[in-house]
């Protein structure tokens, strides 16, 4: 077991437990525990993106600082924080990437935090559990395959943070491949749906519900199209507004199909046969269609 | 578009609309007059249908100084999805520019969510990281 | 016995107190009559909130005015009460989900996560920490952090994202102590004890005592620290 610090972000450790469960047990079966960081704060959900406001900086360095204190522990081998909400994902990069550019603005920050145990040193890594999962390699999770997804038609959705901006970015921003080849190595069938990278709409689900149900019936019918049973995602807004705002896009589109949307790590949990009971709340059931997945398999057995 | 926002007018560049480009740049960190009005940014952009001005005449009216843009509520419908920034063939993260209008609005205290008003229903199902980016997005 | 005078400034005017007076005793000393912000003096009950600067430091300090002792030049104010929204409910209608928060503080997401409220602490709470765990729903966590918390409100006046943390912990800490928290079996046992008159006679007993004899008992009392 390799040992290594992880970040989950509020949302896992509420509406969205089923992405945090789902991501310790598929790690742990590829032999990698992950140790949440002690005393960890919300990151802040979004990038402050002026130049000026280094106090909505503080919450992701403040973060990186519990790293720092992990890693002078004898509690983790590999020193680099893994991260699987792609938001979070993002802000803690940004921030962390501000910083080494900046050393002024990390020499404020730290005299502003001079309460903690020590400075940010600016040196840690940053990396997301889909990086994580291709440095394992799609062919060592082939292997380990109990249930092959045979026949089970995957539309993976990558949503923005994860790609965009291009510093951040864990593949090609306008042509990522990473989730496709992960769900190919589960045996699944992938269809393509040309609004993969598209804007779920975001935040503007607390106060524009309709225009994020427009945006997410215009996804939703890409992955009908394309013929997918199933949508698959990083991040836990994404999800909520494509699984959540469904209601809404049905009510505003006679035609609209529904499509249920889970993890990529509860998609990878199914095949690698530990589990398909990570709870989660939805409005598109995905059970139905992965019972009937399940019963299909142990009876092909 | 917004008929407010179209309407032909004779611009005439003062002292103040020099202020006000300079006020963005700072905030944002951008060189706003390198945009040369091509459109990949409001062709790119996924929420440009609800906006009354498009992304790229935000910029122009920016580069112009015109402290009118702070009225049109098209950096409020950004959603930071950061297609333009990887798209602008000059190099300009419009995102940025949308973000310093958007603090200009929070930073004199003119809120643009109100978070009384989420519903008993919607706070029952909203994440908690749709809530802080909200927040972080449209309250000062 | 003369004391050496010190001065300190109070509402930014110099006065000389004795040394070694607390916030509180200086104001009595030079006769302020003390209507608001002051109460226990024994540092419990939070009316005494004050805010401070000491000579050649720039950080704003907090603490309570019966527990802070003077120093020379230190510049004091009083901020006995912090204007804070609070939340009406039936406890018996609530549920422990973290939607509760957004119902009654929807403000708690605005977190910046700065720690300035830890910073001004009076009980040296780790206050961002509660407030972060309410942020992510932890009911216990920020029970737990938060149990010694006396409401003086200094967190609420410092805070950027202007939030409640005093009233945010006392709504997570009801709801806790109401539906998670591990009842209390000694405590059912001895208030059936004390309903079907166990202890009526010893307390008629007590009653009857003179004050000299209610001492002498008081003094000779066991003390069993051994509850758990």
């Amino acid at each position: 077991m390799t040992r290594m610090p992880y970040y989950p972000g509020c949302t896992l450790k509420t509406k969205a437990q089923n992405y945090d469960l789902s991501t310790r047990a598929v790690f742990r079966e590829l032999g990698i525990d992950l140790v949440e960081l002690p005393r960890w704060n919300c990151c802040g959900a979004v990038f402050s993106l002026v130049t000026d406001d280094l106090l909505r900086q503080v919450a992701p360095i403040t973060n990186l600082i519990r790293v720092q204190e992990l890693q002078g522990t004898d509690s983790v081998d590999d020193p680099r924080l893994v991260v699987p909400c792609a938001m979070c994902f993002n802000v803690l990069k940004r921030a962390n990437a501000r910083m080494k550019d900046n050393p002024e603005d990390l020499k404020k920050i730290n005299d502003f935090l001079y309460l903690e145990s020590q400075p940010y040193r600016g040196e840690v890594q940053i990396i997301h559990t889909l990086e994580l999962l291709k440095e394992i390699s799609a062919k060592r999770i082939k292997e380990q395959v109990k249930f092959p997804l045979l026949g089970l038609k995957v539309s993976p959705y990558y949503g923005c943070n994860l790609l965009r901006p291009k510093d951040v970015a864990i593949d090609n921003p306008e042509n990522p491949t990473l989730l496709e080849d992960f769900t190919q190595a589960l045996g699944a069938e992938v269809v393509f749906n040309n609004r993969r990278l598209r804007c779920c709409g975001s935040y503007q689900t607390v106060s524009e519900k309709g225009l994020v149900a427009d945006l997410v019936y215009d996804i939703i019918m890409g992955a009908a199209r394309a013929g997918a049973d199933l949508i698959i995602t990083a991040c836990p807004l994404c999800s909520f507004n494509l699984d959540w705002r469904q209601k809404e896009a049905m009510e505003a589109h006679s035609d609209h199909k529904l499509i249920p949307v889970i993890y990529y790590t509860e998609l990878m949990a199914l095949a690698l046969g530990i589990g398909n009971g990570f709870g989660g709340e939805h409005f598109v059931d995905p059970q139905p269609l992965l019972q009937k997945f399940l019963e299909k398999e142990k009876g092909g057995i | 578009m917004n008929e407010r926002f179209l309407r032909i007018k004779r611009i005439v560049l003062g002292p103040r609309n020099r202020e006000f480009s300079k006020k963005v740049e700072e905030l944002s960190g951008e060189t706003v007059n390198l945009c040369e009005q091509c459109g990949t940014c409001s062709g790119s952009c996924p929420m440009v249908g609800e906006m009354d001005i498009t992304p790229s005449f935000m910029m122009r009216m920016v580069q112009l100084g015109e402290e009118e843009v702070l009225e049109s509520k098209t950096f409020w419908i950004c959603a930071s999805c950061y297609t333009c920034s990887v798209r602008c063939p000059r190099g300009i993260d419009p995102a940025k520019v949308a973000e310093a209008l958007r603090q200009i609005k929070l930073r004199a205290a003119l809120d643009f969510l109100d978070i009384s008003k989420i519903t008993e229903e919607e706070a029952k199902i909203l994440p908690q990281i749709a809530l802080v980016a909200a927040l972080r997005k449209f309250t000062g | 016995m003369t004391q050496d005078l010190i001065p300190i400034y109070i509402y930014s005017r110099k006065y000389y107190v004795p040394e070694g007076s607390t916030i509180i005793t200086a104001l009595e000393y030079l006769g302020f009559k003390l209507k608001k912000g002051v109460g226990c003096k024994e540092g419990f009950c939070g009316a005494c909130a004050s805010l401070y600067r000491l000579k050649g430091d720039y950080k704003l300090k907090g603490g309570l005015g019966c527990q802070t002792v003077v120093q020379p030049e230190m510049q004091i104010v009083q901020i006995p009460f912090v204007p804070a929204p609070k939340a009406v409910y039936k406890i018996e209608e609530l549920q422990p989900d973290p939607e509760i928060f957004v119902r009654y503080y929807p403000e708690l997401y605005r977190c910046l996560s700065c720690n300035t409220c830890t910073k001004i602490c009076p009980q040296e709470l780790q206050v961002m920490d509660f407030v972060q765990a309410a942020v992510r729903g932890d009911f216990e966590q920020v029970a737990n952090l938060s149990f010694d918390c006396i409401m003086c409100g200094l967190c609420s006046a410092r805070c950027p994202a202007e939030i409640t943390q005093f009233n945010v912990a006392m709504l997570a800490r009801r709801i806790y102590g109401k539906y998670l928290m591990k009842k209390s079996t000694f405590l059912e046992q001895r208030l059936k004890e004390i309903e079907s008159g166990k202890y009526e006679e010893g307390y008629r007993e007590l009653m009857s005592l003179s004050q000299e004899e209610l001492k002498n008992r008081y003094f000779q009392r066991e003390i069993d620290f051994q509850i758990t």
